[in-house]
């Protein structure tokens, strides 16, 4: 089995049951957090690096009380940073962070290198600069990029352990924008290696964009906003559960083809006619 | 002497190691990540580890993102 026919996602050091990587971030309590966590049915949930605050430090909580490590692996993210050597550098802190902890998930890190903070769009040049600093370092590195095909495939030439093309920019909702351009990179990456791990990362609005997106073909989908903004957090979590279920197994089962006219169902023998 | 943690000048009235100054600010060692002048100092290493006057301490944390 490979991850084209096989229902769990296998990553790196990693093999995830669920094909659903959840964020950690925009909740309004960390115990909604965990509840959403818990409803989504992932194993692996991402996390971002900041400065400890030295005083008024949440009296004491943090947020990995939160997380139980035998349940979830952690995803540490470069989230915030706009150049290879920012992202090099809360790589390595993260994987600090996390070594002898008792979680898993010191030795891959979710990389993302941005150009601006209005579209937080990727940054390929920083980002594929950081890919080979990070590889060369031993990282796994999933990389969050944009949906350029001809990126992607440098990007996995340059050793990226998955491809993370964002439907569209972070926290916007607009779900996948660009299908075709999803399908020309599966089609790209996976010909002669079917079991490359490309996840869509970014722009999930709703339940129906997770499953489309996974209709498409891709292994997986990572989204934050989409449960942490939704009116009822737990009921969105639960939706993304199913949403990327339905979507991964009807992409196995196979759809039937489009066509412009109807086929019946029912059988033209023996209908009852004058 | 002075240093420099998380961006903040704080003066210190006698010489520290990485695991006392985490007990100053009250930061538990297995929940963060430092760095002294831009190298990490791994956390096996906090009780010997020496801050000197003019170091750059920074100490991270997970917090919750996407």
């Amino acid at each position: 089995m490979n991850n084209l026919t096989s229902l769990s996602l296998k990553i790196g050091p990693y093999s995830l049951a669920s094909r659903l990587i959840v964020g950690t971030g925009k909740y309004a309590s960390l115990e909604l957090m965990q509840q959403c966590h818990d409803a989504s049915g992932s194993n692996c949930v991402t996390v971002a690096v900041r400065r400890e605050r030295l005083v008024d430090k949440n009296s004491g909580r943090n947020i990995l009380d939160f997380i139980d490590p035998k349940r979830y692996i952690l995803l540490p993210n470069t989230a915030g940073c706009f150049s290879a050597d920012e992202v090099v550098r809360v790589a390595r802190l993260g994987r600090e962070m996390l070594t002898g902890s008792g979680y898993r998930g010191a030795d891959w890190v979710k990389l993302e290198c941005l150009g601006d903070t209005k579209t937080l769009l990727p940054e390929p040049i920083g980002t594929l600069e950081a890919l080979k600093v990070l590889v060369k370092d031993g990282f796994q590195v999933l990389v969050y990029c944009s949906d350029d095909v001809m990126l992607c495939k440098r990007l996995k030439e340059a050793g990226a352990a998955a491809i993370m093309p964002a439907g569209s920019p972070i926290g916007s909702g607009q779900g996948v924008l660009n299908p075709n351009a999803i399908r020309i990179i599966l089609e790209e990456l996976k010909q002669s290696d079917p079991g490359y791990p490309v996840i869509v990362d970014a722009g999930v609005g709703t339940a129906s964009d997770a499953a489309l997106a996974m209709e498409l073909g891709i292994d997986g989908v990572l989204l934050n906003t989409a449960i942490a903004g939704a009116r009822d957090p737990v009921a969105m979590a639960h939706a993304m559960r199913h949403a990327t279920e339905a979507g991964r197994l009807a992409c196995v089962a196979g759809r039937i083809p489009r066509k412009l006219y109807a086929t019946a169902s029912s059988p033209w023998e023996g209908r009852v006619t004058a | 002497m002075e240093i420099t943690v998380n961006g903040q000048t704080i003066k210190l009235d006698e010489p520290l190691t990485i695991a006392q100054l985490l007990q100053r600010f009250g930061i538990e060692p297995l929940r963060v990540a430092v760095e002294k002048n831009r190298d990490i100092v791994p956390r096996k290493t906090y009780a010997e580890a020496a801050v000197a006057p003019g170091d750059a301490i920074e100490i991270v944390t997970f917090v919750g993102g996407g």
